[in-house]
């Protein structure tokens, strides 16, 4: 069985370790927070000026004054702190951020990613994604393995705008969990009931299978 | 004595807008946006503006009523994409869109305040972003090298200020209020409440006065929800 979105955010979750700071992108990416293991803190970080973010508000809670970078009704959590942009993008920059996860359109098998622009047709702009896949050290990609379209999102090269080259280090998908190497996309894990076959089926750009891969535990 | 920088109302605020100048406006999405001197802007009728802002207001509120009113020539932002009418602007060629990184939009607009004419980022090395700008390396990775931005005035948004121009943001409308009141040649804040000098405390200030040349108390906040999300008990 193919993940669905929360199934992707589960998987990513694993991905968060005590003391992180996070960022994560809309879309999939928020769901990640509905997922952080027992036993860990971790603390995200919303690039519109924000760290220590919450939960959405409890109806009738919800301040103007406080929005996550999707621009929608949020809360902070003890310890939280607010700040300007400049300084917001000084600790993505500066790489204080542990982890990112991120949407895209498509992303090469040498870790080039494109999110932001599809030239005729949608054109909404970059927004901090530029910034964080540009500096970042650990960024994570969140999506569905195919566009609505049945085709691959996994490629050689991408034939979107890019975002940012050589920058991700790793893939979740609603079939595989894949890393970033020289030689292309590695498949480390398939998700549950999922064939490799059916994994090299949807993927376009260059896949390395080495040994047996293993399912995911969720 | 405190210098007075207090002004009556936004149409005193905004005295010196022209047609084709180049204006920042504070605020990300709906969240700590200029409303009352956006207002008067669209009251005074300026034309062909340039607006630096995160994002281009939705339709009928924030920038959207500039939009509306034919007064933008061109809009350099990170993300637009909550507005038709801008769409429609943008796509039908009315409407010049510069977009640009956020971060590199929050640091031009530092680095006008700070002093610094331009700085190398690694934002954008590699994409349509970087196009004809120059590149350089440092430690092994390749930045681009990027302009402070130049504005005749700066619109900000505070939720307390003192007479002095001393501001207080509250929770994530401060966003990108701080580096815009930094960058302005003039900087307008209006506060939704303004107190006399020395009545706020200055380890609570978060923008000093001495960036900011005309405050006022805002008639009316609407504070308009963009994406209003709530969870169940």
């Amino acid at each position: 069985m193919a993940l669905d979105k929360n199934g992707i955010a589960q998987r990513i979750a694993q991905e968060l370790k005590h003391g992180y700071y996070v960022n994560l992108g809309i879309g999939i990416p928020t769901l990640v927070a509905n997922y952080i293991p027992n036993g860990i803190d971790v603390e995200f970080q919303s690039e519109n000026g924000m760290l220590g973010m919450g939960p959405f508000p409890i109806e009738g809670e919800e301040d103007a004054d406080l929005i996550n970078a999707g621009k929608q009704t949020i809360t902070a959590m003890p310890g939280a702190v607010y700040f300007d942009s400049s300084t917001s993008f000084a600790m993505i920059r500066g790489q204080h951020v542990d982890l990112t996860v991120l949407g895209a359109m498509e992303v090469s098998d040498q870790g080039d990613i494109a999110n932001w622009k599809i030239p005729g047709y949608m054109v909404k702009g970059m927004g901090g994604a530029m910034d964080l896949v540009a500096s970042a050290k650990n960024i994570i990609v969140a999506m569905m393995h195919t566009n609505k379209k049945g085709e691959s999102k996994l490629l050689r090269q991408c034939t979107l705008p890019l975002t940012g080259t050589k920058c991700v280090t790793k893939v979740v998908t609603n079939l595989a969990v894949l890393e970033i190497t020289e030689k292309g996309f590695k498949l480390l894990e398939r998700a549950p009931g999922v064939s490799v076959e059916e994994i090299q089926a949807a993927t376009e750009g260059r896949l390395i299978i080495e040994g047996e891969i293993p399912e995911m535990s969720l | 004595m405190a210098l007075n920088k207090q002004v009556a109302n936004a149409e005193e605020a905004i005295k010196g807008i022209e047609s084709g100048m180049t204006i920042m406006f504070g605020g990300f999405g709906l969240c700590g946006i200029p409303e009352n001197s956006i207002a008067a802007v669209r009251k005074n009728g300026a034309k062909n503006l340039t607006c630096i802002s995160n994002n281009a207001g939705v339709d009928g509120f924030g920038l959207g009523v500039l939009l509306e009113s034919r007064q933008v020539k061109k809009m350099i932002s990170s993300y637009v994409g909550e507005n038709e009418e801008f769409e429609r602007q943008m796509l039908s060629g009315e409407l010049n869109v510069e977009l640009i990184p956020q971060g590199t939009l929050a640091e031009r607009c530092r680095a006008a305040g700070a002093g610094i004419p331009a700085f190398f980022t690694p934002a954008g090395y590699g994409t349509e972003v970087a196009e004809g700008k120059e590149v350089r390396w440092f430690d092994g990775k390749p930045h681009i090298l990027e302009h402070a931005f130049d504005a005749s005035f700066a619109f900000v948004k505070a939720w307390k200020g003192d007479t002095a121009g001393n501001l207080i943001f509250k929770a994530t409308a401060r966003n990108f209020n701080h580096a815009m009141a930094m960058a302005g040649k003039i900087t307008v804040a209006e506060v939704e409440v303004l107190v006399p000098a020395g009545e706020l405390d200055p380890m609570e200030i978060h923008t000093p006065g001495i960036f900011i040349q005309r405050i006022y108390q805002g008639d009316h906040f609407e504070k308009r929800i963009e994406q209003r999300t709530v969870r169940t008990k």
